[in-house]
């Protein structure tokens, strides 16, 4: 029987080069990302805890006190974010360095698919070069985050906040794309199935190193507009236990307001509708947490 | 990969790719010392699989494009979710225009990318520019910059309905 030489006996550059080129691709990414003070990772794991509209009041707290914040919306399949920061028939200006994202709410930028596609309710769907179903669809869906971290002229920001969509695995394909990720904020409401759902994400995001881990319990209260009083949401209170439990600090709590809700998704975030009010004092927190534990002083940068 | 001309033992190195049809791609490789060809042929799968890494078996003539994956894979994408850095002309004077990056088709180098494209002015013919005008908006750009970057790694100076052809076919541009 011949005996064949191993792929690294035989000494040869490839030609094909593909090891090289997504060596590359991951080059061009960390070169982008040099620009950026701390990405930070807004996830949950469990969808309908408000995260998206979390990522857009913190992008527009963290904007209002000066800091340089550009938003990436990771879920594909369910995009809202040029929505809520109101571009969401903006255009991207095709740079041959990058795309330059539209500027929304309180001048971040942001990339969206809700940006590319055609009809609002277009589902998420790509081109296949000949087969019926796009069978490597996870594949392409990491290639897609990579190039909204890579290929967008981000320029220099303090923070990049990514809202990752619901999913452990989803939280994993960021990771594997930004492997030194130093924050993530995981969003839970008070339920017990928030709780027990997202502490799957925990787990994964402590088995991974990730440095710095807080929690943000949303809609933790109902806010009345008659009485003007806070009550309770939900029966329990899921997100103090699943902070016991966890070790992992609460950061913020924010109260639900519909306000909140309709006014985010008219592209107008609610901490600048309102920023004196309970939900804006909640996300004043969550960015001086964010700003203690990851000191990004803007006044010591040059503006952009 | 690597393939080997048993008859050699010599690496053989690639020499063409193609995109034939019902989703095949055909990538050739040869003998540098017999002459020996031999085409790998990767059925609609494993051409989704390459094709979704954003990779080119082969090697990258050309540098990669400025969200190339999402552009070339996304169906139905917005006509107009991508403008030029110039107030948008659609006559074929601005479509033919000189590929300065301000219009959209420079030779820069993304960061990252090992690519040193050549000098030079690349024009377009009135027929080139009238196919390209029927590329979607969605992808034109890019095309327009990658079509640019192909001529001047080629020393071509006027872009044709050939050199599209050609270029097509050696970049593995399926639908552009």
């Amino acid at each position: 029987m011949r005996r064949f030489r191993t792929y690294n006996e035989v000494d040869h550059s490839t030609e094909s080069e593909l090891l090289e080129q997504v060596l590359e691709q991951r080059s061009k990414l960390a070169h982008r990302l040099e620009a950026v003070g701390t990405v930070v990772a807004v996830a949950s794991g469990k969808g309908g805890v408000g995260k998206s509209a979390v990522t857009a009041n913190l992008a527009a707290t963290l904007a209002q006190k000066g800091h340089r914040v550009g938003v990436v919306d990771a879920d594909l399949n369910g995009p809202s974010l040029a929505q809520m920061l109101g571009v969401r028939n903006a255009s991207l200006v095709d740079q041959e360095d990058g795309v330059v994202p539209p500027k929304g709410a309180a001048g971040i930028p942001v990339i969206s698919m809700e940006l590319l596609q055609g009809a609002h309710d277009t589902p998420l769907r790509w081109r296949d070069p000949g087969a019926d179903t796009f069978i490597w669809q996870s594949t392409m869906e990491t290639t897609a985050l990579r190039e909204f971290l890579s290929d967008v002229a981000w320029g220099e920001l303090d923070y990049l906040l990514v809202d990752v969509p619901p999913g452990t695995d989803k939280i994993a394909r960021l990771l594997e794309l930004v492997p030194g990720l130093p924050v993530a904020l995981v969003v839970t409401t008070p339920s017990d199935m928030s709780r027990s759902v997202v502490a799957r994400s925990l787990r994964m995001l402590a088995e991974a190193e990730v440095p710095v881990v807080a929690l943000v319990a949303n809609m933790t209260e109902y806010h009345c507009p008659g009485c003007g009083e806070l009550h309770p949401l939900f029966p329990g209170d899921g997100a103090q236990e699943l902070a016991r439990t966890s070790q992992i600090p609460i950061w913020a709590s924010v109260p639900f307001d519909p306000r909140l809700a309709r006014e985010t998704d008219s592209g107008r975030p609610w901490v600048l509708e309102e920023p004196e009010g309970q939900v804006a004092g909640a996300f004043l927190e969550l960015a001086r947490q964010l700003a203690a534990t990851h000191i990004v002083d803007p006044s010591s940068q040059e503006a952009p | 990969m690597k393939f080997l001309c048993l008859t050699c033992d010599t690496v053989m190195a690639f020499a063409e790719r193609q995109i034939p049809g019902d989703g095949t791609m055909a990538a050739v490789f040869a003998c540098p010392d017999c002459g020996r060809e031999m085409a790998m042929l990767t059925n609609p799968m494993e051409t989704q699989l390459v094709s979704s890494m954003g990779v080119k078996v082969g090697g990258r003539e050309v540098p990669a494009q400025p969200m190339e994956g999402v552009r070339s894979s996304l169906a139905g994408g917005r006509e107009d979710a991508f403008v030029e850095p110039k107030p948008p002309q659609t006559t074929a004077a601005h479509l033919a225009s000189s590929d300065s990056p301000s219009s959209g088709t420079g030779g820069g180098v993304s960061p990252g990318q090992g690519h040193t494209p050549r000098p030079g002015p690349v024009e377009w013919s009135p027929e080139a520019v009238e196919r390209l005008g029927r590329v979607p908006r969605f992808v034109r750009g890019m095309v327009k910059r990658i079509y640019s970057e192909y001529a001047r790694e080629n020393a071509i100076r006027t872009i044709t309905p050939d050199v599209m052809d050609t270029a097509r076919t050696d970049l593995g541009l399926e639908g552009m």
